[in-house]
């Protein structure tokens, strides 16, 4: 039980903070970022190219990252996303352009990083072993898991505290009523949209020490990530965070207690996501009117 | 001043004609070889983009190397070579689509598509429109009568498996066997065959109904159970390169000291990346790449191929095949390039040489024990052991 816990705490770290800039891109500008997965695969390979072929510093790699995907954030939202939301209402049109992103990054993936598994040395060695594997987990999942925390807790602080963090939920709550109080739009848009790339970027870097990063990780990872932004509700920060928990606790006791089944864990989860959007469309913390 | 015009007339001559030879040479030498145009169907983006990109890559590099050195000689006549891909994206739908194209090319041999799915897809569209095609894809109804176009192009698992189960068995005495496989029909088909021939053989069967996702970021939740039934060996069934490190670096975490093997072709340096030390021991297929069998066109091979992109793939080392059966077949019986019907007829007495291999070693056809007649390259089965960063061979066997 004690292994079954610790795997799904671990998973839930890291779906909360791959679902947090989802769900903060929805919030500010109502887009539905399909290429969010593929951010987060290009988030891996910066930290891949610099940690392990560059030989930096982790922490370096890391930084390089957020910053790469910081700056590919703004520049889709600001020469992609503004022109399609300034001169279509319908919100079709941002599904398409952000779909049509995913399969372009797809593209240039393989052609700037290649088709295979890609992985880094462990950024720490060793192993915490409690009562003759009882309870295992490698020192350097704790510090990941460690270091998605803190990015979440220092994301919601710099939310709460800071002056961008109020513009942004600010515009998050009421666009109209945000613009008339002076909040620049299009400013802030763009600042949301970079913090959310960085963050699929910095989450992606985190996790290539782990589990390594391919071409393919894009769409199934933008998957759960949706998932996890309707369990929690759509644009809601702390709903993507319980929602990123609730699905790493479903899949680590699935796992464990289904598998005399065989693999009927994401059965048994889609059918009680659909039972339970059935009753609350909105999520958990989602608000029925949006 | 009629001197210096003379000498400036003549500089000018001589460019011209130089320029003309030069030109005529360049088309000449561009017109001189007819095309031919072999396909290849199968998956070069998403999860499994690798298994069809070191096949795509494998036959352009191939092709680019023969001609490079004046083309293929196929009869009294001279081909270049040209490699037409098509991208299936793993979805059987596009495979077919992907098979019609290379009919409405007039393309009589393909390469692919990469898995069951999509190969036993393809297969109406390759009869009727006479082509054959060379699958990377085990189910045994492809290769067996009354289906005559598709030719396996590896060693299927249920060849392989066995044989690497038996080598444990004796020499490292295994008794308790665990096999863990993605929730997809490939490696589900290979658990299949794997736990059939591990039962054959006498050995326990501890575990076989753990199956994961291929996008899975954590294996540890998976392997948790598995670890529980404390196996001597566990058979990674059909992983994909992707998965392989990252199963063996979770098992390896949960205290499983025990044996690891695949049937499936593995890539040293992904291995090497994504699971380390923590590789060192890990069984699996792979071609003819080890120092100890590879010939100098194996190494020119896989230099060639590093140059044109970059870096080598050693799932190429099974690849580099399929290119050159079509080739030799077409060369043994150049009607066949245009009459499928020749080839066929050509498959069953078939045999040239292996330049890949040091020896002996032929390339020829077989599958008569797996299939009942003549459908699946022969390319040696060479068991390797993967070791600090290289793959060493434990035995080489073959298929009949």
């Amino acid at each position: 039980m004690e292994q079954i816990i610790a795997n799904g705490l671990y998973l839930g770290a890291q779906y909360a903070l791959i679902a947090l800039g989802l769900t903060l891109i929805f919030a500010l500008m109502n887009v539905l970022n399909f290429a969010h997965g593929q951010m987060y695969v290009i988030g891996g390979f910066v930290t891949y190219t610099v940690y392990a072929q560059l030989e930096l510093p982790f922490v370096v790699a890391l930084f390089a990252s957020a910053i790469t995907l910081a700056v590919v954030g703004a520049l889709i939202e600001k020469f992609l996303f503004r022109p399609v939301i300034k001169k279509s209402v319908r919100e079709e049109s941002t599904m398409l352009l952000a779909a049509g992103i995913a399969f372009f990054l797809d593209a240039v993936i393989l052609l700037v990083f290649g088709e295979k598994q890609r992985g880094v040395p462990k950024i720490v060695n060793g192993l915490f072993n409690y009562d003759n594997y009882t309870l295992v987990m490698p020192y350097d999942k704790i510090l990941v898991g460690f270091l998605a925390i803190l990015s979440i807790t220092t994301f919601i602080l710099y939310m709460q505290y800071s002056k961008t963090g109020r513009a942004m939920r600010a515009l998050a709550q009421d666009k109209i009523a945000a613009q008339l109080m002076g909040v620049n739009v299009e400013r802030y848009s763009m600042i949301g949209f970079a913090l959310g790339a960085m963050l699929a970027g910095v989450v992606g870097g985190l996790l290539v020490s782990i589990t390594g990063v391919n071409l393919g990780m894009g769409g199934p990872t933008s998957i759960k990530a949706f998932m996890m932004v309707m369990i929690g509700g759509a644009g809601v920060i702390s709903g993507a965070i319980a929602g990123g928990f609730i699905l790493g606790m479903m899949e680590s006791v699935g796992l464990t207690v289904l598998a005399a089944y065989g693999d009927i864990t994401y059965l048994a989860i889609f059918i009680s996501l659909m039972i339970f959007l059935a009753f609350r469309p909105q999520g958990l913390m989602g608000k029925p009117w949006g | 001043m009629n001197k210096r015009r003379i000498i400036l007339k003549t500089m000018a001559v001589t460019a011209l004609a130089t320029a003309s030879l030069v030109m005529a040479g360049i088309s000449g030498a561009h017109a001189a070889n007819a095309k031919l145009k072999i396909g290849f169907v199968g998956v070069t983006s998403g999860p499994a983009a690798s298994w069809g990109i070191s096949n795509a890559r494998s036959m352009q590099t191939r092709a680019a190397w023969i001609n490079e050195t004046g083309g293929v000689k196929i009869g009294d006549k001279t081909y270049d070579v040209e490699i037409v891909t098509f991208d299936d994206q793993k979805d059987p739908k596009r495979a077919i689509a992907g098979m019609e194209k290379m009919a409405q090319e007039g393309i009589h041999y393909v390469v692919g598509p990469n898995v069951d799915d999509g190969a036993a897809a393809v297969r109406p569209v390759a009869e009727q429109n006479d082509i054959i095609y060379f699958p990377y894809a085990f189910p045994k109804s492809l290769y067996q009568a009354p289906a005559s176009n598709a030719v396996l192009g590896m060693i299927a698992n249920y060849q392989s498996g066995p044989a690497i189960y038996k080598y444990l068995k004796e020499t490292k005495g295994v008794k308790k066997v665990a096999f863990v496989a993605a929730n997809e029909s490939d490696p589900l088909s290979q658990r299949e065959g794997g736990v059939a021939a591990a039962k054959a053989l006498g050995l326990d069967v501890v575990s076989d109904n753990i199956t994961y996702q291929v996008d899975t970021t954590d294996f540890s939740p998976v392997l948790t159970p598995v670890m529980r039934s404390q196996p001597d060996l566990l058979v990674l069934s059909g992983v994909a390169p992707a998965n392989a490190p990252q199963l063996i670096r979770a098992a390896r975490e949960l205290g499983y000291a025990g044996l690891i093997s695949t049937e499936t072709a593995q890539d040293a340096a992904v291995l090497k990346e994504g699971a380390g030390d923590m590789a060192n021991g890990f069984i699996s297929v792979g071609g003819a790449s080890t120092p100890k069998i590879a010939t100098d066109e194996m190494r020119e091979f896989v230099k060639r191929y590093t140059e044109m992109f970059g870096e080598y793939n050693d799932e190429s080392n099974t690849k580099v095949y399929a290119l050159e059966y079509i080739l030799e077949t077409l060369k043994a019986n150049p009607a066949s390039i245009t009459d499928v019907a020749k080839f066929k007829q050509t498959m069953d007495t078939f045999s040239a040489k292996n330049i890949f291999v040091k020896g002996d070693a032929k390339l020829k056809y077989v599958g008569m024990t797996s299939f009942g007649q003549k459908r699946q390259v022969s390319v040696p089965m060479v068991v390797t052991e993967y070791r600090n960063g290289n793959f060493e061979t434990l035995f080489v066997a073959e298929v009949d």
